[in-house]
């Protein structure tokens, strides 16, 4: 697993109380994490704040799964 | 009234005890909550304790997504609610929770978050993002809103904030909706997590605070001479208020009747009090006759008595005027001695006491008194330093807030 998979699940699981074992890849975080619309855009204020960069409103709407997030800041922060 | 309202809950976490047993026991002992601060590093602020609550871990009662989400405020708010819904005995299975409402009050709300990110934003270059829990972490009636999410009870829902006369008014506008038969039961109280560095600070810039940093724990010294202002605390009480129908049909423990309440404003400053003590008086006047009692049928007031200069002299005076010379029958008290000043939770703490004092035949004692103020009656029986014992049929808890709120409960035995 890469060191940004790691970062972001790290995040995850702080921020939405949950098991490391429930964030897997496939996992969206309002329909298996609990997270409800509060959560979602602190989990992307973290990302932003954890890797120092911007998300456009309409890039995190994109991100919905634990995935999703992963391979978003991948192609962002390894640009 | 039209309804009788009495009590048949409560819980409270205070800076002497964090639940209604350990809380008796560090009232009856005459124990001072005041410690050096420890939330944050108070060095070199000019008032560097309060009354903290101790030992208090959040994971304990809360799930780790909901400490996270919630400010200590109103973390408090939901271990008493909880203390108190259990201790009062309904069946959560089966009560009809649309007749049930929390009234819950704080003077502040969730100025820890309200200072962590505010700050946050300060140092934000451009323009600053806030956290999306900003806002349902910060304001006031969360703590009611959360109450009535954990345990699905529906019926009225709000939160009076009155400074320091918060929890005051939330009992009575429980007992309200009670009397006009809105609701059967109300789990009603206040709240206060103000130990921040802005709380001390902005408190400490009225010259509201004590500044007897050698010495935190005799600091609270109401009725003395050389009382220098109120010590901050924090904590919480709550109460289960039901109609004496409800209670009495189901079978419950009744600890106290609500017999009568006053609110009203001075009309005067915001933040001093109006030198005559009309409002004062006329606040404690309308709860003797909501009560239907004379002055000689009460035996306990549990006063605001802060410990501040101007404040005492004034709450004394009013008392004097109202009870003549069945004040000197009185015991008379100020429990924030031992517990400092709760803000918006005090008033739930302080009925919360006078009830202990129904229900187990003590008065609660005036701690720290060293020299009588030549300002104040010598004769009246502030229950100086010690508990005294006592058949105690009515208690007064009066609650006085910053911009003038007065307010007086009284509660008697069944």
């Amino acid at each position: 697993m890469s060191d940004i998979a790691e970062r972001v699940k790290k995040i995850i699981v702080d921020k939405l109380g949950v098991d490391e074992s429930e964030v897997t890849s496939e996992a969206s975080f309002t329909n298996d994490l609990g997270a409800d619309s509060l959560d979602t855009v602190e989990l992307i204020m973290e990302f932003e704040k954890e890797f120092d960069i911007s998300i456009p409103d309409e890039q995190a709407e994109n991100i919905q799964t634990v995935g999703h997030a992963i391979e978003y800041l991948e192609s962002q922060v390894s640009a | 009234m039209s309804k009788r309202v009495v009590v048949t809950g409560i819980g409270a976490l205070t800076p002497i005890g964090n639940d209604v047993s350990s809380f008796m026991e560090g009232l009856k002992q005459g124990v001072s909550g005041a410690a050096r601060i420890t939330r944050f590093d108070a060095t070199g602020f000019r008032t560097d304790f309060a009354c903290e609550v101790k030992n208090f871990n959040a994971e304990d009662f809360l799930d780790r997504k909901e400490v996270r989400r919630i400010d200590p405020f109103a973390q408090y708010a939901m271990v008493v609610a909880d203390q108190a819904i259990h201790d009062c005995g309904i069946n959560l299975d089966t009560v009809d929770k649309s007749r049930v409402g929390v009234i819950w009050g704080s003077g502040i709300g969730g100025f820890t978050t309200f200072e962590e990110e505010i700050e946050a934003a300060g140092r934000a270059v451009g323009v600053p993002k806030y956290n999306p829990f900003l806002i349902p972490k910060l304001i006031v009636n969360i703590a009611a809103g959360h109450i009535s999410i954990k345990y699905g009870f529906s019926g009225v829902n709000f939160a009076p904030v009155s400074a320091c006369a918060s929890a005051n008014h939330a009992v009575i506008l429980a007992a309200d909706n009670i009397r006009l038969g809105r609701v059967d039961m109300v789990v009603c109280g206040g709240s206060e997590a103000a130990v921040t560095r802005a709380g001390i600070g902005g408190f400490s810039s009225m010259k509201a605070l004590s500044t007897r940093n050698d010495d935190p724990q005799t600091a609270s010294r109401p009725f003395d001479k050389n009382r220098d202002g109120f010590v901050l605390g924090e904590g919480a009480g709550a109460l289960i208020l039901e109609s004496y129908e409800s209670a009495k049909a189901r079978g419950a423990k009744i600890y106290a009747e609500l017999l009568g309440t006053g609110m009203n404003a001075d009309a005067y400053h915001i933040t001093a009090p109006e030198p005559t003590g009309k409002g004062v008086i006329q606040c404690m006047q309308f709860a003797m006759k909501e009560a239907g009692l004379n002055t000689g049928q009460i035996q306990y007031i549990n006063v605001h008595g802060t410990s501040t200069p101007l404040g005492d002299v004034a709450e004394t005076n009013a008392i004097q005027s109202v009870f003549g010379d069945d004040a000197y029958g009185l015991n008379i008290s100020s429990t924030k001695s031992m517990t400092g000043h709760l803000l918006g939770a005090a008033g739930a703490i302080e009925a919360i006491a006078s009830i202990l004092a129904l229900n187990h035949g003590f008065i609660p004692p005036t701690i720290n008194h060293f020299e009588d103020d030549p300002e104040i009656d010598a004769k009246l029986n502030f229950t100086f330093n010690e508990a005294q014992q006592r058949d105690v049929k009515a208690v007064m808890s009066n609650g006085f807030g910053f911009g003038g709120h007065n307010t007086s409960l009284i509660f008697g035995r069944v």
